[in-house]
């Protein structure tokens, strides 16, 4: 009952400004300052603001913050890291630490463009930069400028390990008309290559599970995801690829365990609704309450990081398709993987706008991409 | 009490755990009325403990202990990182509450305060620069209420510095819509019109042997006339700048006796007359009293303070217009009748009666501060 009263007042009374019932109140939970990682970071801040404008130190906290900041999903560090490279940030060609470190940032940011003319610039003065090529490719596979990205794989083979390469090559291989090569491919690679870095064998099982999914190899699929996250539990991306993949198996029990505990990262809060609203549990109205105020504060700051999540909320949880297909479209602007080509697909079916869905149409036809679902939409829209 | 703790519990635990990763944001709202500005300014607890320490014990959980042994130093480090101006002229900011308020990525300071602006705001200037030095990230999000509209601007490094502006005010629609401020008052504030007309009604006579005579030619009596509006324009018109721009000021009561009185004194010179040239004196001596009382008015309408001159000059300029038609409509019949018995029995002294009469009701009432007439 009393669940109930508050779920309904919730939202109301949290509007309202207030004084704290008594001094012990608890308002705000802080990172861990104990932690060893939170530790060693505030050490390193402290080294900079008593030598300002010390490159060395500058570039080690900035790396540190994005791999906090990627780690946790949290784009709070990504800001720290920027400001920690506020004396190189408006340099047009500062140096090359600074050019990788401000490329990882703008691609969060979702300013690929800048991202990729600052990668151009470090390739041509560093050609042998291989988390640079393997960014580049990232990015131009966001794009769907596939051929470009298979480019920026190749130097990978001689840069990085013989498996980083074909992961690379692969992952871009299965999007244009070479699924099944590319995954066997990727899979021997896998098995011929046991000596290698977890950070390689989370981002090659990954890989290897989402291929797989697209083939619609569920059981394949499943193996992978699983691997993948016995190797890290916590990998944002992953988290949500598998999720994704649970939702669309009906499994959502699997999908409330996983993402429980990760709420704070809007993308899994939206998939633990999903997983709700399939198992028709009654928590859901607030989830939605929530998601909706997240997605208000980030619109607020004008930016529009998260149009392709924000257009699936619309359509299954508001159930709002015309609103959710500008979202969508809005979002291919920008973003051009797979899944957002498929909300692209799913708005327009639920809007009944066939024409809007053509640009995924256009992909899947000169690409030749394999995708189950997305094959099964652009099937029905022929149809219709 | 016990619903309530269970209640807060409940929340805490649903809402605390469900606080979301976002980028920094503070949010700013300023509402602006007429005479007023009152601001609150939300700053995520997490980002102030990022730049000034909050967690004195290091334990990573914030108390509301810890939260107001920083107010001082949150307020300093906040005002120190945000200018807000009408115009040119910074305004002083006065913090006047503390509150704690929870957004979607968990609890904030909620700085409430006011703002003292040397200058009514026509538009209000930002000048932000709060985290920008720690998170290039972090936005200020601005909104500004205003007569029922709302303005907003998301304030970032490149765009600290902002401009709202509350509403197009055009000099020239102030200036109309202050002349005819100036045409109403003299034409609605009858004691101005009585003085007026008390100095004017023996203009179209001349005094001979104790006698009123009517004027024989109409160019001296015009003359007389435009002595007389002249020196009680220039007159009143000294003191209404004086008095706007606070040079001089007077309690209001004590002015409006004293127009009332003089509008009593000219009346009876007419019956018992003591100055019967150089009327204009008079004219100039009352006028600077009444210029005083128009300038009460003006206050009363309040005044834009960043066209005070031009608000003034309309003000003034309606009042002659005012004065000028009521001259004009009543020197022609005046001169026309001047050699009637009409106008001498009931015009000029019974006229002159009636106003001294109805005047001194308006010294009472103002002076005694009482409620004679309606």
């Amino acid at each position: 009952m009393i669940i109930v009263i508050a779920m309904v007042f919730a939202p109301d009374l949290l509007a309202v400004p207030f004084i704290p019932d008594n001094d012990e109140q608890v308002l705000e939970r802080l990172p861990v300052a104990a932690d060893p990682v939170n530790r060693e970071l505030l050490a390193l801040r402290n080294r900079l603001n008593a030598n300002p404008g010390q490159l060395d130190l500058a570039i080690n906290l900035s790396k540190r913050y994005i791999e906090l900041g990627k780690a946790e999903a949290d784009p709070r560090y990504y800001g720290y890291a920027q400001g920690v490279l506020k004396p190189w940030w408006d340099m047009p060609e500062p140096p090359s630490e600074v050019l990788l470190l401000r490329a990882l940032i703008l691609q969060n940011r979702h300013d690929f463009d800048s991202a990729l003319h600052d990668l151009e610039i470090l390739l041509r003065r560093e050609p042998t930069d291989a988390q640079a090529w393997l960014t580049q490719a990232v990015i131009l596979q966001v794009r769907a400028r596939y051929d470009e990205a298979q480019l920026s794989c190749i130097p990978l083979m001689d840069l990085e390990t013989p498996l980083a390469a074909s992961t690379c090559l692969a992952s871009i291989g299965s999007l244009t008309g070479h699924a099944d090569k590319s995954y066997d491919f990727l899979r021997d690679a896998f098995k011929e290559n046991q000596n290698i870095s977890t950070d390689q064998r989370l981002w090659s099982l990954t890989v290897l599970a989402e291929i797989a999914s697209r083939l619609g190899r569920n059981e394949e699929a499943n193996q992978f995801f699983t691997e993948a996250l016995k190797i890290r539990r916590q990998d944002v991306y992953l988290l949500n690829a598998y999720a994704d993949f649970l939702i669309d198996q009906k499994r959502p029990a699997e999908v409330i365990a996983l993402l429980n505990d990760k709420t704070r990262i809007d993308s899994l809060l939206l998939r633990l609704a999903l997983a709700k609203q399939q198992l028709g549990d009654n928590e859901l109205p607030n989830i939605i309450t929530q998601l909706k105020a997240r997605f208000a504060a980030n619109r607020l700051r004008g930016e529009n990081l998260h149009q392709g999540d924000e257009a699936r909320f619309t359509l299954y949880l508001l159930k709002q398709p015309q609103q959710a297909l500008q979202l969508a479209q809005a979002n291919w602007v920008s973003q051009r993987e797979p899944k957002d080509a498929r909300i692209l697909l799913e708005t327009a079916i639920a809007a009944h706008d066939p024409a809007a869905a053509q640009p995924v149409i256009e992909l899947i036809n000169t690409t030749g991409m394999e995708h189950v679902q997305l094959r099964e939409m652009a099937a029905q829209l022929k149809k219709n | 009490m016990l619903l309530r703790v269970l209640l807060g519990f409940i929340l805490y635990g649903c809402y605390l755990t469900v606080f979301a990763h976002k980028a920094s944001d503070s949010y700013l709202t300023l509402n602006v009325a007429a005479d007023k500005i009152s601001g609150q300014w939300d700053i995520a607890l997490r980002d102030l403990d990022f730049a000034i320490s909050l967690d004195a014990n290091g334990d990573s959980a914030i108390t509301w202990k810890e939260l107001r042994k920083q107010h001082d130093a949150i307020t300093t480090y906040a005002f120190t990182h945000l200018q807000i101006s009408t115009g040119e002229s910074p305004c002083r900011i006065k913090p006047t509450q503390y509150l704690v308020d929870n957004h979607t990525d968990g609890a904030y300071s909620v700085l409430k305060f006011d703002l003292d602006c040397p200058r009514l705001p026509t538009e209000i200037g930002i000048n932000y620069t709060l985290f920008f030095d720690l998170d290039p990230q972090h936005r200020g999000l601005l909104r500004v209420e205003y007569k029922g509209t709302t303005h907003t601007a998301v304030l970032s490094p490149t765009l600290n510095n902002q401009k709202i502006e509350l509403a197009r005010v055009k000099s020239g629609t102030v200036f109309l819509q202050y002349l005819h401020e100036g045409i109403w008052h003299i034409w609605t504030g009858y004691d101005h019109i009585l003085f007026l007309l008390s100095l004017l009604l023996p203009a179209v006579l001349f005094r001979q042997a104790g006698q009123w005579k009517p004027a024989t030619r109409f160019h001296p009596v015009l003359i007389e006339v435009i002595k007389i509006v002249t020196a009680f324009t220039i007159a009143h018109s000294i003191t209404l700048s004086l008095a706007t721009l606070g040079v001089i000021s007077l309690p209001s009561r004590w002015v409006e006796s004293a127009i009332a009185a003089s509008v009593v004194l000219a009346a009876l010179n007419n019956l018992y007359p003591l100055i019967d040239k150089k009327l204009w004196l008079v004219a100039f001596s009352f006028g600077l009293i009444h210029g005083i009382g128009f300038a009460n008015v003006l206050k009363d309408l309040g005044l834009p303070k960043n066209m005070l001159l031009l608000t003034l000059l309309a003000f003034n300029l309606g009042v002659e217009l005012g004065q000028l038609a009521i001259v004009s409509g009543f020197l022609p019949v005046a001169f026309w009748l001047r050699q009637t018995q009409f106008y001498r029995k009931a015009v000029f002294s019974l006229g002159s009666i009636l106003i001294a009469m109805l005047a001194f009701l308006w010294l009472l009432e103002r002076s005694l501060n009482l409620s004679l007439i309606n």
